[in-house]
C-alpha cells in the first residue's frame, strides 16, 4: 500500500462522511492525531515513545485509541526519564527508525536539552554529513491555566537558536496536519510545538492530501494600516486584535510565523513596506525573546520604511503564577495588542 | 522465544564461547600490531600537538589499548559502536583508516568526519563506527536506543557502548542502564574504568569501586575483566557477545584499565603521584604481549621487530597525508547542518527495506 493511499485512508476513516465538499473541520488536537495515525499506518518503522502515551492516552488526550488500535510495540510508554526518552529516539531514528516521541511538556524538555542541543542538533554536523537525524519531538507549551511556574512555560524560542533544529509552531489545524505529515518525512529533527491552549481550535482541513514545509509564513488577513506578527497563541491572539482594530477603522495585516526555525521574514519586511508600522507579540518572556530577533531583523533589513518604533507585546518576565488574576496579566491579551497598534498610529 | 528455547540458545551460546574463549597464536600477533598501532599514531599525534598542528582537545588512550583491542575485535562487521571522546585507540580497532583518522586530527577535508569532527568526534558510518561523544554520558541513551532499532527491525546487531568511570554518576547512565534490561535489547555496555574521572578519582566520586554492580539494580549481568591484558578482555567480550547475540539482552562489562598520560595534552596531573603511574607502566600491556609472544615462539625479536618498523610507516604515512591534505573548503561552514535526504548506510538500509513494504514515498513526501 503506497503511503498516500493508506494517508487517504486513514482520513476517511476519521472524518465524518457525511461531509460531502472537498474540507472538512476538526480540531488541532484531531489533526495531530490524524497525521500521527497516517504515518503509524504507512510506516512499519514509525513508532511513537513517551510518556503515558499509550494506556492512559496521553496527558493531553492525543494519543487516545492509539495503544489499542496499534499496540505498545509501536505505542511504547516510556519511563519518566526525558533525556533517555530524546537519546533513544535519536538512537532508533539512526537505526532506520522513524520515532515520534513526546516530552509531555516543553518544561519537562529541559531535562533532555543536551540530548536535543548536544545531540539531535550536532550529529550530521560532526559525523561530516555521514549521519543525519529523522526524529520528530511533540512538546506542549504554552501556560493560562493555573498550572504554575514549572508547568506554565513557553520555551521554543530556545531551541529556535539552535542550528540543525527545525522548530515549527501550529496555529491551526491545517497547519498542525501538514506540518507534522512534513515533519515525519523529513531527514532532520523536529521540535514540533503544540500550544496547550490551541488544541481545541477548529479549521477547516481539505480531504486532498498536503503537506506543510518549515519555513513559510503565512499572511492570515491583509490590511494596510499596521503589521501584527505572532506564532502559535499570538498568531490566533493577532486575529482578534485585527478584528476589534478593523471596528475603529484600523486595518491589520496579520502574519503567522508558522516556523522559528527555519525563519521567514519575507512576508514580515514586505508587510513592514506597506504599513510601516509593526507589532510583534508572544507569549513567552519579553527579554531575549523570539520578539527581539523579529525586530531585530526588521530594523536591519526595512528600517527606512518604519514610521514608528516596533512595539513587542510579550509575556511578564516573571515566573508563572498561579493565582488566576496575577496569571492573566502574566501573559498577553488581546488589549493588549489592539492598545499597542493603536499607539503606533 | 520461550523460556525453553532461550536457555537452549544461551546453552549454545556459551559453549561456542567456551570454544572461542581465547585468540589464536594468529589474532594475538594482529592484536600486538594493532596495541602498537594505537600506541605509536597517538605518541606521534602528541607531537604534532605540541607542534601546533593539532588544536583543541587531544585526549590519549596510551595505556588503555588493550581494552579497545581485545574488545572491539570481538564485534562483527554488523554491528554498531558508540564512544566516549578518548576514541582514537576504539577508532583504530575498528579498522578506520589511520590516514584519514590523522587528517581528522589536523582538521582536513580528508578526515573521517570531514573536519568538522575532530580528535573527540571521529565517525565512520560505512564500519559501523557511529561516533565519539563528548558529553559525558550522553550517548548511552542513543546507544540503547541503536540497539532498540535493530531488535525492533529484526536484525542480528550488537550496540557496544563504550564509556569511562566518569560516566556512572550521569542521570543518563542510569536511564539508559534501565530501558536496555528492561526492553531486552541487544547492547554491551563496556564501561573503561580508569581510575580518574578527569582528574577526580574514582574513590572520591562514586560510592562503590566495584562499577560493574551497577548493572545487578538493572538485572543485569555485570563482569569485569583485566584491562591491561588484551586476552582477557578478549575472553571477557567473548562472553558478553554470547550472552547478547543468543537474545538475553544487555550485558555489563567493567574494564580495569590505567591511563599514563594526562587527561588531555594540557593535563599537570597534579591529582596522583609518579610513583602510582609507575606502577601501572610496569603493567604496560603491549611489551607484555610482546615478551609473551616471543618466548612462547610465535614471534622472534625480528618479527617482533618488523612488526613496530611496518607501525611506524603507518603512522608516518597517516602523517604526510594529513600535513598534504587541504582544509575544509569555507563553504563548508554551512554546510551538514541539515540533511536533503536520509545520508547513513543506516537510513538507506532503512529506506530501501520501507520500499519493499510500502513503496517508494511519493515525491510530494519528501522535502
Amino acid at each position: 500500500m503506497t503511503t498516500a493511499t493508506t494517508a487517504s485512508a486513514a482520513l476517511s476513516t476519521a472524518l465524518p462522511q457525511t461531509e460531502d465538499d472537498d474540507s472538512v473541520e476538526m480540531t488541532i488536537r484531531d489533526a495531530i492525531a490524524l497525521a500521527l495515525r497516517e504515518e503509524l499506518l504507512a510506516d512499519p518503522h514509525v513508532f511513537l515513545l513517551g510518556e503515558d502515551i499509550g494506556a492512559y492516552g496521553g496527558s493531553y488526550v492525543v494519543t487516545k485509541g492509539f495503544y489499542e488500535e496499534f499496540g505498545p510495540e509501536r505505542i511504547r510508554d516510556m519511563p519518566i526519564a526525558e533525556s533517555l526518552i530524546v537519546g533513544a529516539a535519536i538512537g532508533a531514528a539512526i537505526g532506520g527508525m522513524r520515532p515520534i516521541a513526546e516530552l509531555m511538556t516543553i518544561n519537562f524538555s529541559l531535562l533532555a536539552f543536551d540530548q536535543i542541543v548536544n545531540h539531535a542538533a550536532k550529529i550530521l554536523y560532526m559525523s561530516g554529513g555521514q549521519i543525519n537525524v529523522p526524529v520528530v519531538l511533540r512538546m506542549v507549551t504554552g501556560g493560562g491555566s493555573q498550572l504554575g511556574a514549572q508547568h506554565s512555560q513557553n520555551l521554543e524560542a530556545f531551541y529556535a537558536r539552535v542550528p540543525g533544529l527545525r522548530v515549527v509552531c501550529p496555529s491551526t489545524p491545517y497547519d498542525a496536519l501538514g506540518m507534522m505529515r512534513h515533519a515525519v518525512h523529513e531527514a532532520n529533527p523536529y521540535i514540533f510545538i503544540e500550544h496547550s491552549l490551541l488544541y481545541k481550535t477548529k479549521g477547516r482541513v481539505p480531504r486532498a492530501y498536503y503537506t506543510v514545509p518549515p519555513g513559510q509564513a503565512a499572511v492570515r488577513r491583509q490590511g494596510k494600516d499596521v503589521t501584527l506578527v505572532g506564532y502559535a497563541r499570538s498568531a490566533a491572539l493577532n486575529l482578534e486584535a485585527a478584528q476589534k482594530l478593523a471596528e475603529e477603522g484600523i486595518e491589520a495585516e496579520v502574519i503567522d510565523l508558522r516556523s522559528l526555525r527555519p525563519l521567514d521574514m519575507g512576508p514580515v519586511l514586505a508587510s513592514v513596506q506597506k504599513t510601516n508600522r509593526v507589532v510583534i507579540s508572544e507569549d513567552a518572556w519579553l527579554t531575549g525573546g523570539f520578539s527581539s530577533e523579529i525586530a531585530c531583523q526588521i530594523q536591519e533589513q526595512a528600517f527606512d520604511f518604519l514610521d514608528a518604533p516596533i512595539r513587542r507585546v510579550n509575556g511578564a518576565d516573571v515566573p508563572a503564577p498561579y493565582s488566576r488574576p496575577l496569571e492573566e496579566l502574566a501573559y498577553p491579551r488581546v488589549e493588549d495588542i489592539v492598545t499597542a497598534a493603536q499607539e503606533l498610529l | 522465544m520461550t523460556d525453553a528455547e532461550a536457555m537452549v540458545r544461551e546453552a549454545g551460546a556459551v559453549a561456542q564461547a567456551a570454544h572461542d574463549a581465547y585468540p589464536t597464536d594468529e589474532q594475538l600477533v594482529a592484536f600486538l600490531r594493532q596495541m602498537q598501532l594505537i600506541r605509536r599514531f597517538e605518541e606521534r599525534a602528541a607531537e604534532m600537538y605540541t607542534r601546533r598542528k593539532i588544536g583543541g582537545f587531544l585526549h590519549l588512550y596510551i595505556g588503555e589499548e588493550a581494552v579497545a583491542v581485545g574488545t572491539i575485535n570481538r564485534l562483527r562487521p554488523q554491528d554498531y559502536i558508540l564512544t566516549h571522546y578518548r576514541d582514537h585507540g576504539h577508532a583504530i580497532a575498528r579498522g578506520l583508516d589511520t590516514k584519514a583518522l590523522m587528517a581528522e586530527l589536523f582538521g582536513k577535508a580528508t578526515g573521517v568526519s570531514r573536519g568538522k569532527g575532530g580528535s573527540m568526534h571521529l565517525f565512520d558510518a560505512s564500519k559501523g563506527f557511529l561516533g565519539g561523544y563528548a558529553i559525558v554520558a550522553g550517548h548511552l541513551p542513543i546507544a540503547t536506543g541503536l540497539a532498540y532499532a535493530a531488535k525492533a527491525r529484526g536484525e542480528d546487531r550488537v550496540t557496544l557502548c563504550i564509556f569511562g568511570d566518569g560516566a556512572v554518576n550521569e542521570g543518563e547512565f542510569h536511564e539508559a542502564l534501565n530501558l536496555a534490561a528492561l526492553w531486552k535489547l541487544p547492547v554491551i555496555f563496556l564501561c573503561e574504568n580508569n581510575l580518574y574521572g578527569m582528574g577526580t578519582a574514582l574513590a572520591d566520586a562514586s560510592a562503590t569501586l566495584e562499577l560493574y554492580r551497577f548493572a545487578s539494580a538493572y538485572n543485569m549481568v555485570g563482569a569485569r575483566c583485566d584491562g591491561m591484558d588484551v586476552v582477557d578482555c578478549y575472553r571477557a567480550m567473548g562472553e558478553a557477545m554470547a550472552h547478547v547475540t543468543a537474545g538475553n539482552g544487555p550485558y555489563f562489562l567493567e574494564a580495569m584499565t590505567y591511563r599514563f598520560r594526562g587527561h588531555s595534552m594540557a593535563d599537570p596531573e597534579l591529582y596522583r603521584t609518579k610513583e602510582e603511574v609507575a606502577r601501572w607502566r610496569q603493567r604496560d600491556p603491549i611489551p607484555a604481549l610482546r615478551r609473551d609472544l616471543i618466548a612462547r615462539g610465535v614471534l622472534t625479536e625480528q618479527q617482533a621487530d618488523a612488526i613496530d618498523a611496518s607501525v611506524e610507516q603507518e603512522v608516518e604515512e597517516a602523517i604526510r597525508f594529513a600535513e598534504e591534505s587541504p582544509f575544509p573548503d569555507p563553504h563548508e561552514l554551512y554546510t551538514d547542518i541539515y540533511a536533503t535526504e536520509d545520508r547513513s548506510h543506516l537510513a538507506l538500509v532503512h529506506q530501501s527495506r520501507v520500499g519493499e513494504t510500502t513503496h517508494a514515498m511519493g515525491e510530494d513526501r519528501l522535502p
